[in-house]
């Protein structure tokens, strides 16, 4: 064995490592291929060998390969080999390996849970931490599952390091599986309140990212991160918190409000640009929330859109391009105040830089107005023309459309320019967009029944002009235009000039070269032309005119009845035999036209989009049953011959070269030459212009009509839109002119000189009248449509199974699943088992059989417990109170929830969450200053330190005492580390305890710090006060606040049987508050009470504590509650009631936190804390009772004392620090106080005025 | 969510890929060659967002990148990070980057590139960002390293003792 090794580690000598193989690769520039590929066989070898050493080389070599696009998942089981080695150095490698190649799909993963649960409990740090990190790349739905547990445990290390990890990697576990999101999330919720920063930012990490995906979720976290919002003071933890909230505020407007003033005042005191931003960014999000009516609206807005200004300005791009990207952000609701920055933006889309151009175009969209709209758009067409890149003109392309269609044309005064610039985009090249501009086209001509004759003209000289677009037609996308121009001469064909040439010009041999689609349009229309000609031809006295069209028809069908289209093929099929019918017909001079056209008749209207998909189901259909029997299998070979055409249809499609008649080309450019001169937009209309028209070839047997018909495409000069645009202003010029005159008009009658407010300045919106009238045609819906607006939302987004109730209290089958231990199982009663499989069976079924059984060893597990603990029960009625004290502690509501999580889930139903947080929102005091919480800087570092000192050190790592406990319980780890933490607590408690002793007893040597220097003995304190009595029961209580968990306090309650009779089933409940809330067991309601853990024989006492979790600490408060109890004697039982008030003193979140005066100076000087003072009359005690008072009922320390002078600290469990600087002369006690929470410091001095009022 | 971070060079050759979401190993070259393709055709002063990129993306995806003499820095991104804060952390990263190997150049990136990736994992994980105290993250590097030293040396000493 030990010479296996040494050659092992010999042959490791000669190979070659990672450098060795890069510069290999990098040696053989010619033939790298080949290198690696003999790179790739000799690492195979290294493989197959048995050191570790030489393997883990090999896997790292692989990874290199694998960043070069080499495929090494065939090495996956050596990684998982390497993975599992117990030297670092090597796991390190494997878990690299394994997180660039693993994936879900890779087997080998299932081989791993072991092995990563092995790691993650290592006692090394750095093997969890590399295994988490591994873990977090390729997690699957299984080990997420397998392993949700371990890692919830890791959430609570005492390592910070794997803490953040462990938080981290609970989002990806989410989403893998979802099902732990509930029993994770009141941890999770706990980190937000880490001590270590890292931490914190993990969870604030994890929480926004959940809650970005499912806001409505996490809307009851919102006070929570308000608070972390004014404390923090770390960027990244701003930044992610004040992006969540811009995600929150659409869900609820007050959030919004309560944000606008901290977030307006970072804005003015941060120099960090990233944080400036996104708390513009979140402005903005809470403007766009609010309707306007909120008075500092406007002026929020200006400080928004006045950042924003300075960022567009900056010279540093990337600010340029944030500015205009949350710029385009006010504009959707605030237009207005982005529109008086026209002339920056415009001045953007100049810039050299593409990203900032496109950002730029955003903001148009929203900056149009009908008077500018064509101003604009002339800019864009001038960018469209300059373009270089098609990306960048088909985003212009497509932001043209977008800013001319937008709310339903709205801004379009003049159709007839927006068909002309739709026809002049047709001129692109190589866009892709062809679609979009026939779209618009159709939309326009179908939906403004004023603009039809002028569309179709234009439409029939597109069509005219095809092939001159046509030569790489197929390739770029544009032809789709023909398709709407096809379309729409054919379906309006009434007000096409001269039909039969945009017949014949329809059924050009050139056409076949067309998307089949595109065909297909065409042969109908060419029918629907043919209808209109025949009509027109008819009235006629010649009938061969009839013919002739009736000949064309013929000739040029059988093209397209040729076609690989079946959609083409059909149709002109039909039509060919319908147009021969028809010739027949004429030459026995039947007239036919009146019937033709009839096939024809009618008008199609718009139907919206999703109108279909909106038609009700009636009653009674069911669209997935079934109407016949389902078919057989063999259906699927029904397909093949489709895919034999479409094959088909490329090879016959491929397009065909005809030359156009040079004589026919010189025709057109002669008559376009003609139309020009025209054109009424170009000239004013002359008689002369007309009779040029007549004499054009080829038209003369057509009626002359006033026509604007114009050319769009090679105009000379100017296109021809631009045309519109000086026509417009003249226009408008005209129109102000006559209002004015108007005016004037009015003026001279009233004579009273009110204003002159019309003259000057630039008109308004109103004043525009559009060109022609035009109506909208509104798009149709079928009647009863149901609105709704879920049609968007993507059925396969991983994190819609994120979209959980948090608020709901978790139920027993919620739990995470947890390895235990076979041995259970042999101890249950088959009665048991039987339970056990029904709650298995209402597992969800998806898991698989082995799953199940773990989930069975799971309830088992439960079962057994439940059993177990009915048996203590039963125990403590025989035995006596010393078996009780020992256990009260572990029967501590907490405790009792035997699941998996350390702290239950918080009691609250959502209906409470809810209102409680339209408490917070409404009326609840902010929880800490602002401004000044948002500059709080590294000054408060010193103190940081001493307070962390203090927070290690209640931190102590006592394994071994649990093990006694172990023995006890199961296996459980989880329970293990329940107990840890109940230990700690008792530490901890017995710590406090030790402080208080000290002051009780003994007159030793003056202590500097902590404890009061005792001169003389003190009388006795206590700080359990009555909480309530009657004839039965006796309560007195104590509450101590829970360092480790800022959001928590303990209340311990002595209970006392006064009577002679036995004090059992004793509940203990309280009415929870907005702010506070006892901790009930996971599964119980929300009003349920707790069972407290002991009865009561006659004349004994005992002490039970309840959790209360608390949100603000900054106010006392008082909680209503009820103790219901069965007294029990010989004869009878009866139920009784006690109802309390327990009082929540700002004090009792205080805890006695040692401070040295050092510190303390620094503390006072940063000049972070608020001051207050008190002063005390009367007081009659000797100094050192006064101190020793204030230390043992308001839980302070003394810092230093010199003769009647002292100062004192403490610390709230959230963190605030409280000073204290206590003199006294003669009978007047002054008290000067600081604190970070002015509220608190307030309530705290009121509080100890009451203590000495008393006495 | 971070998507994906990618190191390459002035001539597209990667020095380092990290994507937080599987794609096939054809795939990821692709993106590689794409994203190289995007980033290199922008000026030196121009902004350093980029949006597009068919391949890594889609609308809510942004491109942020640096570029340090011969390596471009690319990091694939969604609109839950601050945009200026990424183009930090890719700062933080390349300073960290520079501690660890005093004076990086592009030849450390391209001999250990494992190095590389431990440094990145105490950074980022899982496409989130763990940790952006430059101090910390060496520091964490640092004891892992030590901890590899006294790993080998103790193979070497056993070695010796045969």
């Amino acid at each position: 064995m030990a010479l296996k090794i040494v050659k092992g580690s010999i042959d490791r000598m000669f190979d070659k490592n990672l450098q060795d193989l890069v510069r290999g690769i990098r040696n053989h520039k010619e033939d790298e291929a080949k290198y690696i590929s003999t790179c790739i066989d000799e690492i195979k070898q290294e493989l197959k060998q048995d050191n570790i050493a030489v393997k883990a080389n090999a896997v790292c070599k692989l990874t290199y390969l694998q960043m070069l696009g080499y495929d090494v998942s065939w090495a996956a089981f050596n990684i998982v080999e390497v993975m599992s080695s117990s030297k670092f150095t090597y796991k390190r490698i494997g878990y690299l390996a394994a997180s660039q190649c693993f994936h879900e799909s890779t087997d080998v993963i299932m081989l791993t849970t072991n092995q990563i649960r092995k790691d993650l409990s290592s006692p090394n740090q750095y093997d969890t931490g590399v295994a988490l990190t591994g873990l977090s790349c390729f997690v699957t739905p299984d080990l997420a599952r397998d392993l949700a547990n371990d890692i919830m445990t890791l959430m609570s290390h005492t390592k910070p390091y794997i803490r953040k990890k462990a938080v981290l990697i609970m989002y990806k576990v989410f989403l893998k599986y979802p099902e732990s999101l509930r029993p994770a999330f009141p941890r999770l919720k706990e980190k937000l309140e880490d001590p270590d920063p890292g931490v914190q930012s993990a969870a604030v990490n994890v929480i926004c990212e959940l809650a970005r995906r499912n806001p409505k979720n996490y809307l009851s976290l919102a006070p929570l991160f308000f608070k972390l919002m004014t404390s923090s003071t770390n960027n990244w933890v701003l930044i992610k918190i004040i992006k969540l909230f811009g995600a929150l505020t659409p869900l609820e407007p007050r959030l919004g409000k309560k944000l606008i003033e901290p977030l307006t005042n970072l804005i003015h005191s941060t120099s960090a640009m990233s944080l400036l931003y996104e708390c513009v960014n979140t402005v903005i999000a809470v403007l766009i929330s609010l309707s306007s009516g909120m008075p500092n609206h406007s002026a929020s807005i200006q400080l928004c859109v006045q950042k924003l200004r300075i960022l567009i300005e900056d010279s540093d791009q990337n600010l340029k391009y944030l500015g205009l990207l949350a710029m385009s952000k006010i504009l959707k609701t605030h237009p207005k105040s982005v529109q008086s920055h026209k002339d920056l933006i415009l001045q953007c889309l100049d810039d050299k830089d593409e990203s900032i151009r496109l950002r730029a175009l955003d903001l148009l969209y929203g900056m149009v107005s009908k008077k500018n709209l064509m101003e604009i758009v002339k800019k864009l067409m001038l960018h469209v023309d300059k373009a270089e890149g098609t990306t960048y003109r088909d985003e212009l392309l497509t932001k043209i459309i977008d800013i001319c269609s937008q709310s339903n044309y709205q801004y379009i005064t003049n159709f007839e320019w927006y068909i002309s610039i739709l026809v002049e985009l047709t001129r692109l090249e190589g866009t892709r967009h062809g679609h979009l501009i026939a779209s618009q086209m159709l939309d326009v001509a179908i939906r403004v029944k004023a603009i039809r004759a002028f569309a179709v003209a234009q439409m029939a000289t597109l069509l005219d002009n095809a092939h001159l677009l046509t030569g790489n037609m197929q390739r770029n996308g544009i032809c789709e235009v023909s398709y709407a121009a096809a379309w729409i001469c054919g379906e309006f064909s009434e007000h096409l000039e001269n039909p039969m040439q945009t017949l014949e010009a329809m059924l050009r041999p050139k056409v076949a070269t067309l998307p089949g689609h595109i065909q297909a349009v065409y042969v109908q229309n060419a029918a629907k032309l043919f209808a209109t000609v025949l009509k027109s031809q008819e009235g006629n006295t010649d009938s061969t005119a009839a013919q002739e069209t009736s000949q064309l028809m013929i000739e040029r069908l059988p093209l397209f009845v040729q076609s690989a289209n079946l959609e083409v093929q059909e149709r002109a099929s039909c039509i060919l035999q319908l147009v021969k019918y028809i010739q027949k017909l004429q030459q026995k001079d039947v007239e036919v036209a009146e019937e033709v056209s009839a096939l024809f008749a009618g008008e199609l209207n718009p139907v919206a989009p999703k109108a279909q998909k909106k038609v009700p189901v009636p009653e009674g259909l069911d669209l997935d049953a079934w109407i016949n029997e389902p078919p057989s299998e063999s259906e699927s070979e029904d397909e093949q011959p489709k895919a034999i055409f479409t094959k088909e249809e490329t090879k016959h499609s491929r397009p065909r070269h005809i030359e156009v008649d040079e004589k026919e080309l010189a025709r057109r450019r002669e008559a376009r030459k003609q139309e020009q001169a025209n054109n009424p937009f170009y000239i004013k209309a002359s008689p002369s212009s007309q009779k040029v028209y007549q004499d054009t070839p080829g038209v003369e047997h057509i009626p002359v009509v006033q026509i604007d018909l114009s050319v769009p495409l090679k105009v000379p000069g100017l296109p021809m839109s631009d045309q519109y645009v000086k026509l417009e202003e003249e226009r408008r010029q005209k129109e102000r002119a006559e209002k004015k005159k108007k005016e004037k008009k009015k003026r001279k009658e009233k004579r009273s000189g009110r204003g002159k407010k019309h003259d000057s300045g630039p008109e308004s919106e109103e004043d525009i009248t559009p060109a022609h009238m035009v109506d909208i045609v509104t798009e149709e819906m079928p009647e009863n449509a149901l609105p709704s607006d879920d049609d968007d939302k993507d059925p396969n987004d991983p994190h819609k199974a994120l979209d959980i109730d948090l608020d709901k209290p978790l139920a027993d089958s919620e739990k995470l699943p947890v390895r235990s231990h076979r041995a259970v199982e042999a101890a249950k009663s088959p009665g048991e088992d039987g339970d056990a499989e029904t709650v298995a069976t209402q597992q969800p079924k998806k898991k698989s059989g082995k799953d199940k059984r773990d989930d069975k060893k799971k309830d088992k597990d439960k079962e057994r417990k439940k059993s177990k603990d009915e048996k203590k029960k039963k125990k403590h009625k025989h035995e006596e109170k010393e078996e009780d004290l020992l256990r009260g502690e572990v029967h501590e509501p907490v405790v009792q929830s035997e699941g998996i999580s350390q702290v239950a889930e918080l009691p609250t139903s959502t209906s409470a969450e809810v209102s409680d947080l339209d408490f917070w929102l409404s009326n609840a005091p902010v929880p800490s200053n602002t401004q000044e919480a948002a500059t709080v800087a590294a000054a408060e570092a010193p103190v940081a330190e001493v307070v962390s000192g203090a927070a290690q050190d209640s931190e102590p790592d006592e394994p071994k005492d649990t093990e006694m406990e172990e023995t006890k319980s199961s296996k459980h780890k989880k329970k293990k580390q329940k107990k840890e933490k109940e230990e700690k607590e008792k530490k901890k408690k017995k710590r406090h305890h030790h402080h208080h002793r000290h002051s009780d007893g003994g007159g030793e040597e003056s202590v500097q710090n902590g404890t009061v220097e005792e001169e003389e003995p003190l009388p006795s304190m206590s700080n359990y006060c009555l909480l309530a009595e009657n004839s039965y029961i006796k309560m007195v209580y104590d509450i101590q606040g829970n360092l480790q968990d800022g959001s928590q306090v303990v209340v311990s309650v002595i209970f006392e049987n006064k009577c002679d009779s036995f004090l059992k089933s004793m509940e203990f409940n309280v009415l929870d508050s907005l702010n506070s809330k006892l901790q009930r067991p996971e599964g119980s309601g929300p009003h349920d009470g707790l069972t407290v853990p002991f009865q009561l024989p006659p004349g004994v006492s005992n002490e039970a504590r309840f959790v209360f979790t608390v949100q603000s600490i900054v106010m006392p408060q008082k909680l209503k509650g009820t103790l219901t109890f069965i007294v029990k004697n010989e004869e009878s039982s009866t139920h009784e009631k006690l109802d309390f008030k327990l009082h929540f003193t700002c004090t009792s979140y205080l805890i006695t936190t040692p401070c040295y005066s050092d510190a303390y100076a620094k503390l006072l000087e940063s000049g972070d804390l608020k001051g207050s003072s008190l002063k005390l009359e009367g007081v009659n005690m000797p100094f050192h009772h006064l101190l020793a008072r204030i230390c043992f009922h308001h839980h302070f320390s003394v810092v230093e004392r010199i003769d009647s002078c002292s100062s004192m600290y403490s610390r709230s469990i959230q963190g605030h620090h409280v000073c204290l600087l206590v003199k006294s002369s003669g009978q007047t006690v002054s008290i000067d106080a600081k604190c970070d929470e002015p509220t608190m410091l307030g309530n705290v001095l009121d509080e100890i005025k009451q203590t000495f009022s008393q006495c | 969510m971070i998507k994906a971070i990618l190191i390459f060079n002035n001539h597209g050759k990667p020095r380092l890929s990290k994507f937080y979401e599987h794609y096939s190993e054809d795939t990821e070259q692709q993106i590689i060659r794409e994203t190289f393709h995007l980033v290199s055709k922008r000026d030196e002063n121009v902004c350093n967002f980029l949006e597009g990129g068919m391949l890594i993306g889609g609308s809510d995806y942004k491109l942020i990148y640096r570029h340090y003499a011969t390596l471009y820095f690319v990091f694939c991104v969604d609109s839950s990070e601050s945009e200026l804060g990424i183009l930090d952390l890719i700062q933080v990263f390349v300073e960290t980057l520079d501690k660890c190997f005093e004076n990086v150049c592009e030849l450390d990136l391209i001999f250990h590139v494992d190095k590389v990736h431990n440094i990145l994992a105490e950074m980022v994980m899982g496409g989130m960002v763990l940790e952006t105290n430059m101090n910390e993250i060496i520091m964490q590097v640092d004891a892992q390293n030590k901890m590899e030293k006294s790993e080998t040396f103790i193979f070497q000493s056993t070695r010796q003792d045969r």
